[in-house]
């Protein structure tokens, strides 16, 4: 059975905030109610504790550290999951179950197998 | 037509149908595809000799079936996988879409494509058209619509989409890609791009076929309903458009006697019911109202300009294309004089690939008494590439201005 990751785009999330305690919930509902295709997955600090890492010129270059994500995006990288399931359409009836596809996008992506 | 031709076209129209049903039935197109193929070049080679069985169709699923079999064995036991399981039991009778055709036309069109993909899939998967037939179609180069298709049939494979029947409440998201898709059947029979036949009949008759289940299926869906009605009143015309020697012939110069009032009627009666249903103006029924001024008027002279030039103003608004301004010029040139119409037709961008944008400024230069730039278009138009009975009908043109 294939593997998908679902990437989640949201508003920039602090989950230690009170206010999502609700959502907070709710993922863990569906962590209980997805648990048999979860395969993995994890929610991300907010992208304010994020660093951007990149070696210039290649491999063997300067490690070049920087402040934050990438591209200032008002959706950001939020939490993933790894779901294995019989086939797309499985997989985006669990993804429209997220809290993030309600406020925000989930992308899907085929995992490849090595 | 020789009987070769005969048998070929045969075992090519129940070939897609075969394809459809195979497709269903083991869920998997590369396997089906491969299996169909076989199928139909046993059958060129054995029926000629012994002749056409008593159903063809019949026939040909059997074959591809006992082929799919061997092919879904040789897949397992190369991956080492068990064979025992048959690749395909006959699924639970879904009644959702009840034709095969239609069905694979509604799996192809998966929301997870996007709609380019999703149409030029269906048309090709369809059978009838070749990857250089769906590129003319879509008016695309035929290099960008093989990537296109290499690239649905990857995601297709990579992300798992899986060739299945949707279910009622999944129709409608596919409605828009399947409309299309039968639209572009239907152009592709009507007005054949290119070739010999200024008319594939059994193409346009598919997509009619295919369009009667699809309002049966959606009978309030505005779209479904604007669809049927468009394609009934197009094909109304269609004994008017080529003459004995198979040369076209433009509306305003048809024989209106010819055309089939009961197609009108019906056509017009679907129109009806769809414009009651709709919230907002929808494209196909905006066309089929285009249509039905044309197939009301009793003359040419006679068509109510000033209705068609009001439906083509609510088109733009829906769905604005170079097209569309350019057959609405072609009706305010009518109305209000070439002069009027060549003043709107110049001022389309982007039709200058477009044969139909020269030969209406020939037609237009022409009535303005301008013969050398008439003449000029024409050549224009000609260069560019058509279907044989139109190339014959624009060196007429050209001919009588020489």
């Amino acid at each position: 059975m294939p593997t998908y990751a679902a990437l989640l785009y949201t508003a920039d999330v602090d989950w230690s905030a009170p206010e999502h305690a609700e959502t907070t919930q709710e993922y863990l509902d569906f962590g209980a109610a997805a648990a048999a295709v979860i395969r993995g997955g994890k929610a991300l600090y907010p992208t304010s504790t994020a660093t951007t890492v990149r070696v210039s010129g290649g491999k063997g270059g300067d490690v070049l550290t920087s402040d934050g994500p990438y591209a200032e995006t008002k959706e950001a990288l939020t939490g993933f999951y790894l779901f294995e399931c019989a086939d797309l359409d499985e997989a985006v009836r669990l993804a429209a179950r997220l809290p993030a596809a309600w406020d925000g996008v989930v992308e899907i992506r085929p995992v490849i197998e090595f | 037509m020789e009987a070769g031709d005969a048998v070929a076209r045969l075992v090519r129209d129940e070939g897609t149908r075969v394809l459809a049903t195979l497709i269903r039935v083991t869920g998997d197109v590369g396997l089906a595809e491969d299996a169909v193929q076989d199928a139909v070049v046993r059958a060129l080679e054995t029926w000629p000799r012994d002749g056409v069985p008593d159903n063809p169709r019949g026939w040909l699923l059997v074959t591809a079936k006992r082929r799919a079999v061997d092919l879904f064995r040789r897949e397992a036991a190369r991956s080492g996988k068990e064979a025992t399981a048959m690749p395909f039991v006959e699924p639970e009778p879904v009644e959702t879409v009840p034709d095969d055709l239609l069905r694979l036309v509604f799996t192809c069109c998966h929301p997870a494509l996007s709609l380019e993909a999703q149409v030029a899939l269906a048309l090709r998967t369809l059978g009838g058209l070749s990857t250089a037939e769906v590129a003319r179609a879509l008016l695309v180069p035929e290099a960008t619509m093989a990537k296109r298709l290499t690239r649905a049939r990857q995601k297709i494979t990579q992300a798992c989409i899986p060739y299945r029947v949707p279910a009622a409440a999944e129709l409608p998201d596919r409605l828009a890609g399947v409309a299309a898709t039968v639209y572009l059947i239907f152009n592709e029979g009507y007005a054949a791009a290119a070739g010999t036949d200024l008319v594939r009949a059994e193409l346009a008759d598919e997509a009619i076929r295919l369009a009667r289940l699809l309002a049966g299926l959606m009978p309030d869906e505005p779209t479904a309903l604007g669809l049927l009605a468009l394609l009934l009143l197009q094909n109304s015309r269609r004994a008017a458009r080529v003459d004995a020697d198979g040369v076209p012939v433009l509306l305003p110069d048809q024989d209106r006697s010819r055309w089939d009032v009961a197609a009108i009627k019906e056509g017009v009666s679907y129109l009806g019911r769809g414009l009651q249903r709709a919230a907002a103006p929808e494209e196909y029924l905006v066309q089929a109202a285009i249509a039905a001024c044309h197939a009301l008027a009793p003359t040419y002279a006679e068509t109510n300009w000033d209705a068609l030039i009001s439906w083509y103003d609510v088109l733009l608004e829906v769905a604005d294309s170079p097209v569309a301004r350019l057959n609405r010029a072609a009706a305010v040139a009518e109305r209000d004089g070439p002069a009027a119409g060549l003043s709107l037709v110049d001022a389309i961008p982007g039709l200058t690939r477009y044969p139909w944008w020269h030969a209406t400024r020939a037609e237009l230069l022409h009535r303005l008494g301008d013969t050398e730039a008439a003449r000029a278009a024409y050549r224009r138009a000609l260069a560019l590439g058509l279907s044989e009975p139109l190339v014959a009908h624009l060196r007429l043109r050209l001919a009588e201005l020489e």
